[in-house]
């Protein structure tokens, strides 16, 4: 037992779980544990505005796979952090979200800088937790690194009152914490791995869906194993999008939206479908009761509530994705017989992914997000992390920039928030600063968060914005093209601003690529360089985004082209 | 469509009914009625939610309950072994002696309690199943019903069980 502050207990107990950076900015009702941080090694980023701290600490936790932690003080700060914990929530990172609260007296008062984050944040976190004393706070931060990081991850608030900081108790740091009401399933329940098993090796037409559960739980491997083992083809959803090498022979790509023509084509005519850590969304399978009507579904999740919330399946395997594939795998070692030759299967795979490609029209022009997208990816290596903002360039990212290393890509799938890609591509490049780092960008999406210019510049971290430009927010001109007979309202970006000026007003490095010559150059500039980059790339506000399953309609009523 | 019982421990902790409730708003389920109280435990209290919904509905509530971290343990109880009950209160216009009389006697009827009398109303107190509570109601509504509070269902397996 020690005689601590809140503060002190609460860096001491962050530096226990191993934190090294944070990301933040201080305010009246933080300071306290800012002047702690005066006195530790965690790294402290100090950011421009609060909803980029939690993009960062996501970015962070994405490639760490361990919680990145985020600092705002009470009231606007922590209403700022908002966006960036749904967006975490949403796609399952893990996140620890430190806010800063008005005293405990004060609480219910409508005090300055007053509000209730817990009430706001209690539908997109894990769990929320509001110290009220500073002996609490070292088994509160175990237990927020223990939810955030375990089973499917998640953001969690600690919320800590501006006295329970300063105030100095005896404190003791846990070994071990105990929450009854919460315990992940980890190991499959056997008996469903073997009716999966069955399954499987009955199928004709099997196919694996590969969600963000493969990143989450680091099974490339596993999955790789698997799908070769059975010969089997696998497509992902956009979140799983890397989860298995996408110049595999065995790759069809992301399903969706704007998935993959084959990927969309091939899905629906398979007899067994294995869904691995993908939570069966409307913007990857379309109409739910449409999806899978023909098809026996297993579904592989570590979150009990996932098997049957969207779609109702033959085979629910609970537990986490690393664990069962190894089940998988280990049982059909025993029971597999390898057939030799091609399948009929792997044939009209084969013959389908060929007859979509021709599907896949350019834009006329010299310069498109296609071609842009096809030179990253040529002059990028394949360690590289890449991350997105959203939008058309999120959907062409989907479409035409091949993930080859597993876990080098992500973006904001499920909440979809514009301006998150910037941030948390300077969280991934904190995470691991020996990759190049890119965002892959459109002009309405950067222009949100773009002031995290002055954060890339001075706390130095060279990532490159390969920014897209059309001069509008162009996914929702394209709606308005496709469903709304070209009236165009509120998509207008042409007034700027130009962002090689910005990039330079904030000391970063700007360069603009007129041609696919110019922008291989500035490729292999921003790639060289010691400061961030912004690669602005002017293309034409009409490239559409194809293929497209609109909105409320099935895989099979994709249209391919305008 | 289906009447259901669903009984939860929960961490006997600030916040946690909100938590409880908040999901039920935000994942849009529909729940009839809910309670909560102490149970045997001091550290744990007990929510007894009912809800009438299809068999897909009802699993998700369970499994939504089950994955809050305050929430200790989801059980959906077998209406066939469970004992349930709720209790009402009810204040009817009582103006003439005959009325009053008359709402005297179907109380009894139902095993119910005169528990409060003033010059113009009468109030009962029913306790029982939901559906003996709508009954009762729908015998004297003609009196006119001033107020009513009911409890929501509180609800236990029959038998000794062990959770």
């Amino acid at each position: 037992m020690v005689e601590l502050t809140g503060s002190q207990a609460l860096i001491r107990a962050l530096e226990k779980e191993g934190t090294s950076v944070a990301f933040g900015m201080p305010g009246g009702a933080n300071l306290p544990m800012y002047d702690e941080l005066t006195r530790s090694n965690i790294r402290h980023v100090l950011v421009r505005h609060e909803q980029s701290a939690a993009h960062m600490a996501d970015g962070y936790g994405r490639i760490k796979r361990k919680a990145g932690v985020c600092f705002a003080t009470s009231g606007p700060g922590a209403t700022n952090l908002v966006t960036g914990i749904g967006t975490a929530y949403m796609d399952s990172a893990p996140m620890v979200a430190i806010t800063g609260q008005v005293p405990r007296a004060m609480i219910g008062r409508d005090a300055f800088q007053e509000c209730d984050i817990i009430g706001i944040c209690t539908s997109i976190t894990k769990y929320c937790f509001q110290p009220r004393s500073a002996a609490e706070i070292p088994e509160i931060v175990k237990k927020g690194f223990y939810v955030a990081e375990s089973g499917r991850p998640g953001p969690v608030l600690i919320d800590v009152p501006k006295d329970v900081q300063q105030e100095v108790q005896d404190v003791t740091f846990p070994e071990l914490i105990r929450m009854r009401g919460y315990s992940p399933h980890i190991d499959p329940d056997i008996e469903q791995v073997e009716r999966a098993v069955d399954l499987l090796l009955k199928a004709e037409r099997p196919m694996i869906m590969a969600g963000g559960g493969v990143h989450i739980s680091g099974a490339f491997h596993e999955l790789q194993v698997l799908a070769e083992m059975l010969m089997i083809p696998v497509v992902t959803t956009f979140k799983g999008k890397g989860a298995f090498p996408e110049n595999h022979s065995l790759a069809l790509g992301p399903i969706g939206m704007h998935g993959h023509a084959e990927a969309n084509k091939l899905i629906i005519e398979s007899d067994v479908l294995l869904a691995i850590g993908a939570r069966f969304s409307d913007r990857s399978v379309g109409k739910f009761e449409e999806f899978g009507q023909n098809m026996k579904i297993i579904h592989i999740d570590i979150d009990p509530a996932e098997i049957g919330k969207n779609k109702q399946v033959d085979v629910p395997v609970v537990g986490d994705v690393k664990a069962s594939l190894r089940a998988l795998v280990k049982m059909l070692t025993k029971r597999i017989v390898k057939k030799d030759g091609e399948s009929n299967w792997i044939k009209h795979i084969n013959e389908v992914r060929e007859a979509m490609q021709s599907t896949y029209k350019d834009h006329p022009r010299e310069i498109t997000a296609k071609k842009s997208l096809k030179k990253l990816r040529e002059l990028l290596p394949p360690e590289a992390i890449v991350t997105t903002e959203v939008g058309q360039c999120q959907m062409w990212t989907s479409l035409f920039f091949d993930v080859i290393h597993p876990g080098t890509f992500f973006s904001s799938t499920g909440l979809g928030t514009m301006g998150f890609g910037f941030p948390a591509s300077i969280g991934a490049k904190a995470a691991k600063p020996e990759v190049p780092v890119v965002d892959i960008a459109g002009d309405g999406s950067f222009n949100m968060t773009e002031n995290s210019l002055a954060v890339a510049v001075n706390d130095n971290f060279p990532v490159i914005v390969f920014l897209m430009n059309n001069q509008s927010l162009g996914m929702v001109a394209q709606w308005q093209r496709l469903f709304y007979d070209r009236r165009y309202i509120g998509i207008d970006l042409k007034g700027g601003p130009d962002f090689v000026k910005i990039a330079d007003a904030y000391g970063a490095q700007g360069i603009r690529a007129q041609s696919m010559e110019e922008l291989d150059k500035a490729i292999r500039t921003a790639l060289k360089s010691d400061v961030a980059t912004v690669i602005d790339i002017p293309i034409d506000p009409e490239e559409d985004v194809f293929p497209f399953v609109a909105p409320g309609t099935g895989l099979k009523d994709m249209i391919t082209a305008a | 469509m289906g009447w259901n019982i669903i009984s939860a421990l929960v961490e006997n902790k600030p916040g946690v009914l909100f938590r409880v409730s908040n999901m039920f708003r935000a994942r849009n389920f529909n729940i009839e009625s809910l309670s909560v109280g102490p149970t045997e435990q001091p550290d744990l209290s007990r929510i007894t939610v009912t809800i009438d919904g299809d068999e897909h509905v009802t699993e998700q509530l369970v499994k939504q309950l089950r994955k809050l971290v305050d929430v200790v343990d989801v059980t959906r109880l077998a209406i066939a072994d469970t004992v349930y009950r709720e209790l009402v209160l009810l204040k009817l216009k009582a103006v003439d002696p005959n009325s009053r009389m008359e709402i005297i006697n179907l109380a009894n009827v139902f095993r119910g309690k005169v528990v409060d009398v003033s010059k113009s109303s009468i109030m009962v107190e029913i306790t029982g199943t939901p559906d003996k509570i709508d009954a009762f109601k729908r015998l004297v509504e003609h009196y006119g019903v001033i107020q009513l509070a009911r409890t929501g269902v509180s609800a236990l397996p029959r038998g000794v069980v062990y959770e």
